[in-house]
């Protein structure tokens, strides 16, 4: 068990506890969206679908330099999905996969975006609602 | 490889503090080496490959003009002082960025023109990304086609070419990319629907279909740099010139397609 700190300067981040390979809790306390979650997978400036593909046949640009997301709620639970998003760096050091809520060990990061998370705790919520609906 | 097992260690490590390093990042063997001209769609090589249908050599054309058009001061036009540009000029752009001495650093081929206009014709500088500057830049690039690139090996800039490849390793941005993982490691993949390629600088300036447009390698690289949410660099920026010498030095022994066509 390991309680993270706040980041210091920025946005706030809500705290969260790390237990093994999860985080077990939602970050807001309260369950997501699955409906917005997929929106939010398929918008091109939460970055997701520029590596991953899924099942989305109306998006006919989808890249491959990540497993595809089908299957995801299969292989992982909530808690994995949501350590995953927070941090994947933290369970793949030399991971490509950006830490979607994590502001802390970056470098130059462009002024619009500093201090911020690239996404918020409810839009990670909705996105593990969703990825939990993806069964294999 | 992502047993639950490790994964769980991985995490320990990283929570004890316990530095794990990177995996080594791998530049591409000369043997693999692909410009970004082979991902292309058959069509869009296709206006490259016809003088008559890419849109590049609208500016090769009016780099001529200029070439030959009398300015500044002096009243010179470049033509006064190089002569036919397709002897003098063959080759040049397949040593640039070059080291200037007054500089003490190098400089890439659009600030050279600009060099030449202040020193040598004693006019005003063009802008970055005017229509000026890059068809001049395309008109003497274009003299190098098919020249193999050559950016020189001294002593004085090798420590620009080492600041460069730094820039390329290093992860930055809220996304936390470097341009290695992209070019490096994944050049045979797609980042949603475009190749990402191994980012040699054969064909510059370039026309970008996407930009409807002709464009300089700065502004091909503020692009990706934007990409990673990384603070960006002015055009001309002493690190801009580093990178591009850089990608040069990878891009060694291949052949300029100035103006080149890229989606
Ligand atoms: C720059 C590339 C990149 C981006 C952007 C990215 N990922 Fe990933 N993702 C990866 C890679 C590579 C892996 C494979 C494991 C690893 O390297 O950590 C992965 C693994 C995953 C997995 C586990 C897949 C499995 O079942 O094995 C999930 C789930 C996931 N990503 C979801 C997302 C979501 C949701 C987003 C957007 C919010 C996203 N990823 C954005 C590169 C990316
Ligand atoms: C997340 C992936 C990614 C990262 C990181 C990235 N690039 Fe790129 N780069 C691309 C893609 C994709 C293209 C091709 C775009 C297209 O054709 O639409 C490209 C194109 C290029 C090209 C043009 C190659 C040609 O054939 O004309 C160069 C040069 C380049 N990148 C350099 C860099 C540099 C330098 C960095 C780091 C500062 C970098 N890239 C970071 C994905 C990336």
């Amino acid at each position: 068990m390991l309680a993270l700190p706040c980041a210091a300067g920025g946005q706030e981040l809500r705290p969260y506890t790390i237990t093994g390979d999860a985080i077990v809790e939602s970050l807001t306390g309260a369950p997501g969206d699955a409906v917005r979650g997929r929106a939010l997978v398929l918008e091109r400036t939460s970055t997701c679908i520029l590596c991953h593909s899924g099942p989305f046949p109306e998006e006919k640009f989808q890249g491959d330099l990540a497993p595809s997301l089908s299957g995801s709620g299969s292989r992982w639970s909530k808690g994995q999905l949501r350590l995953r998003l927070v941090s994947a760096s933290r369970l793949n050091p030399a991971t490509i996969m950006p830490s979607y809520y994590r502001v802390d060990g970056l470098d130059r990061v462009a002024p619009a975006w500093r201090g911020k998370p690239i996404l918020s705790a409810e839009q990670i919520e909705d996105i593990v609602a969703y990825l939990a609906t993806l069964l294999e | 490889m992502k047993s639950a097992g490790t994964i769980v260690a991985v995490a320990l490590l990283i929570a004890a503090g316990i530095a794990i390093a990177p995996l080594a990042a791998t530049e591409i063997p000369p043997a693999e080496r692909r410009s970004g001209y082979s991902f292309m769609a058959p069509d869009t090589k296709a206006i490259q490959d016809d003088d008559t249908a890419n849109p590049g050599m609208l500016w090769v054309l009016d780099g001529e003009a200029l070439w030959n058009s009398k300015a500044g001061a002096t009243g010179n036009a470049c033509a006064d002082c190089h002569n036919d540009a397709r002897a003098s000029m063959k080759g040049v752009a397949a040593r640039y960025p070059a080291y200037d001495k007054a500089l003490a650093r190098p400089v890439n081929l659009e600030q050279r023109i600009n060099l030449c206009r202040t020193r040598q014709q004693q006019a005003t500088p063009f802008a970055f990304e005017s229509r000026d500057l890059l068809a001049l830049t395309a008109f003497v690039a274009e003299q190098s086609r098919g020249a193999a690139i050559a950016p020189e090996a001294t002593a004085e800039l090798a420590p620009f070419v080492a600041k460069g490849r730094d820039f390329f390793m290093r992860r930055q941005g809220q996304l936390n990319l470097g341009c290695t993982n992209c070019h490096d490691d994944n050049w045979d993949k797609h980042l949603a629907g475009s190749a990402v390629t191994q980012a040699l600088p054969t064909g510059y300036p370039i026309y970008r279909l996407e930009w409807q447009s002709l464009g300089s390698l700065q502004r091909r690289l503020r692009n990706c740099i934007t990409g990673m949410r990384a603070q960006n660099y002015d055009y001309g920026a002493p690190e801009l010139v580093e990178l591009e010498l850089y990608l040069m030095t990878r891009a060694r022994g291949m052949p300029i397609e100035t103006p080149a066509v890229r989606p």
